[in-house]
């Protein structure tokens, strides 16, 4: 495996040159019955580091992202997030240390409003306290474009407004490590450069991002390094180009195009 | 760092009903004063049907905890004011202690059911109350179905014991409703929303689900606890098959359920709506809980977000809504 320094904006941030492994997980076996959907999945990110995430449908990256993030247990392995084992730590716990997600189908809070979705991402994750989780949520919904839907209820938003406050909802925790999962399916070409924007800004701001996307030339754009999975494996990882011309990866895409 | 997004201001209804509830509260402290004891007790009455209302939609409403055993901690506030009193407690202490040795059970019982799903939840709830009343009902003191006077309340002076009893429900009441209405605005109730909508996605955003649900479901025992002690106080006699009656969670789903789930007035306007109606009706016994029983069905059918709905439906916006509205002009000055 090769290891790649973060690229651009990131460094003028941080100019320690080897960086920390901020989530590392060993080994993780996830079964739903008797399918193993994470079979012996190793996964190590460092600070700072822009990840992508690739496989075919069920490849189980869905559930490496809901294992790493505490949404389960997993039946086998370990996590550890900045140093800290967090195998048995509830989600709420991992995300107070840093750690995010956002559900590639969006689970927004449907009794409330956008602005009160992140405001209390912002206060509980975020730890903000009154004033300063509403100038934190105002931001974001800045930042991923919902401003004009602040108090608009969330069951009243379509699909896209939903990933979007999937998005700004995992911001507004004021995470280290944020897990994106399909955030740009469905955007338009104008919609994804502002997402890929978006994305470029939190990691000028030193924010460690694991990206899952089917859209190749987007996630491209952001990440320097590129894990492939299938059958609940890692097939390959190390530079993104390396990576899509690799045999296995590209057979574990026979017939769905990698590009 | 001046923080620059602000909150929509309280609207003018909003001030003016709170003026309004404000002028009535002191209304109600003053009653005694010139108001006969018999619509003194059917205020107490009131009261307590506010206090089980709003605890009620607190953890239904707001935390999404639907439970039909809160009957649970009614029977169990008397029950300890009947102990306490027992033990040469002072009657008026023992109201209020008693209510709050309530806790003292309610937060062991908050591991064990706040663990369960939805319907399991309400469920165990209601074989809690049942349990709770059956091992109470083999305490000697209570005498099994006759039951027990609180005799040391029973010595003190009938009108001073009325006016007494009517202003501690006001208080209650009033105190109820503040404290839910500032935990509302505050962050503990967008986490409990968010846990009420989605408890999977709250943890992910770092609600700490269980500390919340615990915190919600305290409040709402302690309430009924108050409910139950200031029962006792105004009937006087304990009968534990009264005090741990599942009419009281049908009483607590009606008031909330048609005055309006997850509002803050709903509950206190469907409060008011089974007091009129037990007035209306309450002589013709069991013909009155079947026109309870229709009521609520017409409102599920007609007007499933209750009298609240209605209202903001004509309104344009809920009175006294607990929604948290970001002042977007002040966002425009504030860029
Ligand atoms: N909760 C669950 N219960 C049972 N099986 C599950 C569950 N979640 C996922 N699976 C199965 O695990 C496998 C991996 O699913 P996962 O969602 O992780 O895939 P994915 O790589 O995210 O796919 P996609 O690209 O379609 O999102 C699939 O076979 C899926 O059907
Ligand atoms: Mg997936």
């Amino acid at each position: 495996m090769t290891q790649h320094p973060s690229p651009g904006t990131g460094d003028l941030h941080n100019d320690a040159p080897p960086r920390a492994v901020v989530l590392s997980a060993d080994r993780l076996v996830k079964r739903f019955g008797s399918l193993r959907a994470l079979d012996t999945v190793s996964f190590h990110v460092r600070d700072g580091e822009a990840v992508g995430v690739v496989g075919p449908n069920g490849a189980g990256k869905t559930t490496l992202f809901a294992a790493l993030a505490g949404t389960f247990p997993v039946n086998e392995g370990r996590i550890s997030f900045g140093g800290q084992a967090i195998t048995h730590a509830s989600a709420e716990t991992r995300n107070a240390l840093g750690l995010a997600r956002t559900y590639q189908v969006p689970r927004p809070f449907l009794g409330m409003t956008v602005f009160e979705n992140v405001l209390v991402a912002a206060q509980a994750g975020g730890g903000a306290g009154q004033a300063e989780a509403r100038d934190l949520a105002a931001d974001v919904l800045a930042r991923t474009g919902l401003m004009p839907l602040a108090n608009v209820p969330a069951a009243a938003t379509g699909l896209l407004d939903r990933k979007r406050l999937e998005v700004a909802r995992a911001i507004a925790t004021r995470p280290r490590v944020i897990l994106l999962d399909e955030i740009g399916g469905g955007l338009t070409e104008a919609e994804l450069v502002k997402l890929i924007a978006l994305i470029d800004s939190l990691k000028a701001a030193g924010l460690t991002i694991v990206w899952i996307e089917h859209i190749l030339h987007a996630l491209l754009k952001v990440v320097t390094r590129l894990v492939c999975m299938a059958e609940g494996r890692v097939l390959a990882e190390g530079d993104p180009q390396e990576v899509m011309k690799d045999p296995s990866v590209r057979r574990a895409y026979l017939g769905s195009d990698p590009e | 760092m001046s923080h620059t997004h602000v909150l929509a201001a309280v609207s003018r209804l909003d001030k003016v009903l709170i003026g309004l509830g404000a002028a009535l509260a002191g209304l109600l402290l003053a009653l005694p004063l010139f108001g006969s004891p018999l619509i003194v007790d059917k205020l107490t009455l009131l009261m307590i049907y506010i206090i089980l209302a709003v605890s009620w939609n607190l953890l239904a409403g707001f935390a999404g905890l639907v439970s039909v055993g809160q009957q649970a901690f009614i029977g169990l506030a008397g029950y300890f004011v009947l102990r306490l009193a027992e033990a040469g407690m002072a009657p008026f202490p023992a109201l209020i202690a008693g209510a709050v040795v309530v806790l003292l059970v309610a937060w062991p019982l908050s591991w064990f059911v706040l663990r369960l799903k939805a319907a399991e939840f309400a469920v165990a709830m209601w074989v809690l109350a049942e349990a709770i009343r059956s091992v109470i009902m083999f305490d000697p003191l209570v005498q099994g179905e006759t039951g027990r006077s609180l005799v040391t309340l029973n010595a003190i002076d009938a009108d001073l014991r009325r006016t007494a009893i009517y202003l501690m429900a006001v208080a209650s009441a009033i105190l109820v409703l503040a404290v839910s209405y500032r935990l509302l605005r505050g962050r503990l109730g967008g986490e409990s929303q968010a846990i009420r909508d989605d408890e999977e996605a709250a943890g992910s955003v770092g609600v700490s689900t269980m500390r919340v649900k615990r915190t919600i479901f305290l409040i709402s025992a302690l309430g009924c606890a108050i409910a139950g002690t200031l029962w006792l106080a105004s009937a006087i006699t304990y009968q534990p098959r009264a005090a741990f009656g599942i009419n009281w969670s049908v009483f607590m789903l009606f008031m909330v359920l048609v005055g309006g789930l997850g509002s803050f007035l709903g509950p206190v306007l469907g409060a008011l709506l089974l007091f009129a109606l037990q007035e209306a009706f309450g002589d013709f016994g069991a013909w009155y809980l079947t026109g309870i029983g229709c009521v609520a069905m017409l409102f599920a059918l007609y007007a499933p977000r209750g009298i609240i709905g209605l209202i903001t439906d004509r309104l344009g916006r809920e009175p006294l809504s607990m929604r948290k509205e970001l002042d977007v002009r002040s966002e425009r000055r504030g860029r």
